[in-house]
């Protein structure tokens, strides 16, 4: 099929070849690479920046809530604080943080490859990060935002006092960046494989990956246009919205939710990949059901795209929709208990190393679960009328977002592709650690 | 110190039983999962001299098993939650109504009677409570935990709320949807008073009018009744007898004149237009706050019961 199709010069050549980091230690040969493992450095570097901001952001949250009456005195900087924390965390740092680091490292090492499919591209979006960035940036340093990481209409558009159009934008220019990754790992995966290594040859990561890959192209435009009609709303008062304009407050939720809860999945499936990469490695043991792994993953992905309903079970949609929006949760739990199962499956009668990275995954798998479980009381309806948008969400999400992360990029950082179908041993395995 | 909450609605006990049950179902697939986990490591490290035999092949079976089994927990979990879901939103006919408005950053609540009164609802013993919901500005939440109830409070659309308090006392009222700086300052309280009480703390509150009365006054005020009169000088539907009957559009649907839709039609004329009548009337959004559209509701409320024998 589409291996026939690979042109001679993107296998890996025999020759000896110096080693990434060796080719060029000038600024410029970092800035202008096309290299992937280089892009992926960079990647690392900067969304560990972003990441110590945000950071520092949820340090000031808990700082202020050791007094009752709050340790920083006002509720607007507290407001803004967990703002910022919010959506540098969401876009500057969860949602890219596999995909581009591992994902850009790992992807054509995994398939035989020499690079990506698009070098320059790949280059590219690491660019409109940084530029996003910038204006996320850009946005706090000149006062910061208020709305919630969430820009829910009307505050956003007409009653936020902060710099909501600036750190729209930023979001606008980081979604392009998603855009373009994703669209590059997908035709990489499927054009550059090496001969011979099938769908169900591929590393289980790949999977996950691609899965991944399909909900970064198909939903970020969604939220790049909810954005564009908010910064609209908000500059040229466009009614779409704001029901004082004539618009639709639950419009917005929709749109939004559309995107932003796939992207939850563009946040956890990559650490699953990795997860599932890890358990069989050091266990000493083939993946236990690995095509169910796989489909799980792309289950996932699908089923993710149906569910954005389950943010609004109060927010005055039709009880009918909360009902179907319901049902579908709980179906979309049912491939990530499957995965939970099969990791279990792997463990059994292997022979168990205690390595760094698997004392990871380990972890994930139980902070994972309770994350999962938690997730029950809030699709069944009745729970979640009691418990939504309080302190149990937070939790919630926290366990599979926070915890589940640093779970999983610091092994797969520590393991790097030591396992990969067809691709050698590299001495690169502990690089993205030295840097 | 108390560590759980009070229970003081007859929905309350229902939703603590489903969380109860989540939190069953929970602990036994926790329970699972990490039994399996350390057994696992423990008995298979890598040094352990123990026989692993043959290693499970076939994995099919296995991924069905528990494929199945998860959805049945799910489905039943949904089938439990939804219907509960289901009932909170159906209010029963014979519910009081009081009337909710929400803005930056207080709660004004409204009740039939014309009391009025700022961040606190006071509602009587053992009686269904229909809550009318709207916001003055952006979205709002009304939440009481005691209750196990919330809602969203959104701007330009109604969104009702009942319950049946069945324990006397006071309750926490927060604001949970992030409203802007002072969101967390946005709570209040909700009294529940046995009957007699109640009817003493109305009569205490007394005013000058009932709502709908008040509502008729506005009803002359913003020239309501110079169309909607019999002898107006515009042709417009007469809204005696409105309230609850079906009404026909111009685009052939047909609604139940109810509050959402009469606070609609004032807000926004254009959009539902009776058949047979010319899109006319003029918009009266930002013109006339919540609050006294809660009045002109009540008021085309009372005209509708007074028609009917």
């Amino acid at each position: 099929m589409s291996d026939l199709a690979i042109p001679q010069q993107q296998y890996a050549p025999a020759r000896e070849q110096l080693s990434y980091l060796q080719d060029g230690h000038s600024l410029r040969s970092w800035l202008l690479t096309t290299d992937h493992k280089r892009i992926a450095i960079l990647y690392m570097a900067s969304i560990t920046v972003f990441f110590f901001v945000g950071g520092a952001a949820a340090a000031l949250i808990r700082y202020n809530l050791i007094l009752p009456e709050g340790a920083l005195r006002s509720a607007e900087t507290y407001n803004r604080l967990f703002t910022m924390h919010g959506i540098i965390m969401v876009w500057l740092f969860l949602v890219p943080a596999v995909p581009v680091t591992l994902g850009n490292f790992l992807v054509p090492l995994m398939i035989g490859a020499r690079d990506l499919a698009f070098p320059k591209i790949n280059l590219l979006s690491w660019y409109l990060f940084i530029a996003g960035g910038a204006c996320i940036l850009w946005a706090i340093l000149a006062g910061g935002v208020d709305t919630g990481w969430t820009f829910y209409v009307p505050l956003s558009s007409d009653y936020a006092m902060g710099h909501v159009t600036l750190a729209v934008v930023g979001v606008f220019i980081t979604g392009f960046s998603s855009i373009l990754t994703g669209l590059n790992f997908i035709v990489s995966i499927h054009r550059l494989r090496a001969p011979g290594m099938t769908w169900y040859r591929m590393p289980i990561f790949l999977w996950s990956l691609y899965s991944t890959s399909v909900i970064l192209v198909l939903a970020t435009p969604v939220l790049a246009i909810t954005l564009l009609l908010l910064s609209l709303e908000r500059i040229f008062h466009v009614g779409v919205f704001d029901p004082q304009l004539g618009g639709d407050p639950l419009l917005f939720q929709h749109l939004f939710w559309f995107y932003s809860h796939p992207a939850v999945y563009i946040m956890i499936l990559p650490g699953m990949g990795v997860v599932s990469e890890i358990i069989p490695v050091f266990s000493r043991k083939e993946l236990f059901g690995y095509k169910f792994v796989a489909w799980a993953s792309v289950s996932i992905a699908v089923i993710g795209f149906f569910v954005w309903g389950h943010h609004m079970f109060v927010a005055g949609q039709s009880a009918y929709a909360s009902v179907t929006f319901s049902l579908l949760s709980f179906f979309v739990a049912v491939p990530s208990a499957i995965k939970v199962f099969n990791w279990l499956g792997t463990l059994h009668k292997g022979y168990i190393h205690f390595d760094a990275p698997m004392l990871y995954a380990l972890g994930f798998i139980g902070l994972f679960v309770v994350g999962g479980l938690t997730g029950l009381f809030l699709a069944a309806l009745a729970a979640d009328i009691h418990l939504h948008d309080t302190y149990f969400v937070i939790a919630h999400f926290h366990y599979i977002m926070v915890a589940a992360w640093c779970q999983h990029i610091l092994p797969g950082c520590i393991t790097g592709g030591r396992r990969s179908a067809g691709a050698c041993i590299r001495k690169w395995s502990l690089a993205p650690l030295r840097c | 110190m108390r560590f759980s909450l009070p229970e003081a609605s007859t929905g309350a006990a229902n939703v603590d039983w489903l969380i109860g049950g989540l939190l069953l179902v929970s602990a036994a697939v926790l329970g699972l999962v990490f039994f399996l986990l350390f057994f696992y490591v423990i008995r298979y490290r890598h040094d352990s001299p123990i026989r692993r035999g043959e290693i499970a092949e076939k994995s099919f079976r296995f991924e069905i098993t528990w494929t199945i089994a998860t959805l049945a927990v799910f489905f039943g979990l949904f089938i439990w939650g939804s219907m509960l879901y289901v009932q909170a939103y159906q209010p029963p006919p014979n519910a009081l109504k009081i009337f909710v408005t929400a803005k930056q950053w207080m709660w004004k609540v409204e009740y039939p009677g014309g009391q009025r009164e700022i961040d606190s609802l006071h509602v009587p013993l053992n009686t269904p409570v229909e809550l009318v919901l709207a916001s003055q500005d952006v979205i709002h939440d009304f939440f009481v935990p005691a209750f196990r109830t919330k809602r969203d409070v959104l701007p330009g659309q109604y969104e009702t709320l009942w319950f049946t308090a069945n324990r006397v006392g006071t309750y926490h009222l927060f604001c949970s949807q992030f409203c802007g700086t002072g969101h967390a300052a946005m709570t209040g309280s909700v009294t529940v008073l046995s009957g007699p009480d109640y009817q003493h703390w109305l009569s205490a509150n007394g005013t000058s009018g009932t709502l709908a009365q008040e509502g008729g006054r506005l009803f002359i005020q913003y020239g309501c009744s110079g169309c909607h009169n019999d002898h107006g000088t515009v042709r417009a539907p007469s809204l005696a007898g409105l309230y609850g009957s079906p009404v026909p559009l111009s685009d052939g649907s047909t609604v139940i004149a109810d509050d959402r839709y009469i606070s609609d039609s004032i807000m926004y004329p254009r959009e539902q237009v009776v058949a047979s009548y010319q899109p006319v009337m003029p918009s009266f959004k930002g013109v006339i706050g919540e609050d006294d559209v809660v009045k002109l509701v009540a008021y085309i409320e009372s005209l509708g019961s007074e028609q009917q024998p």
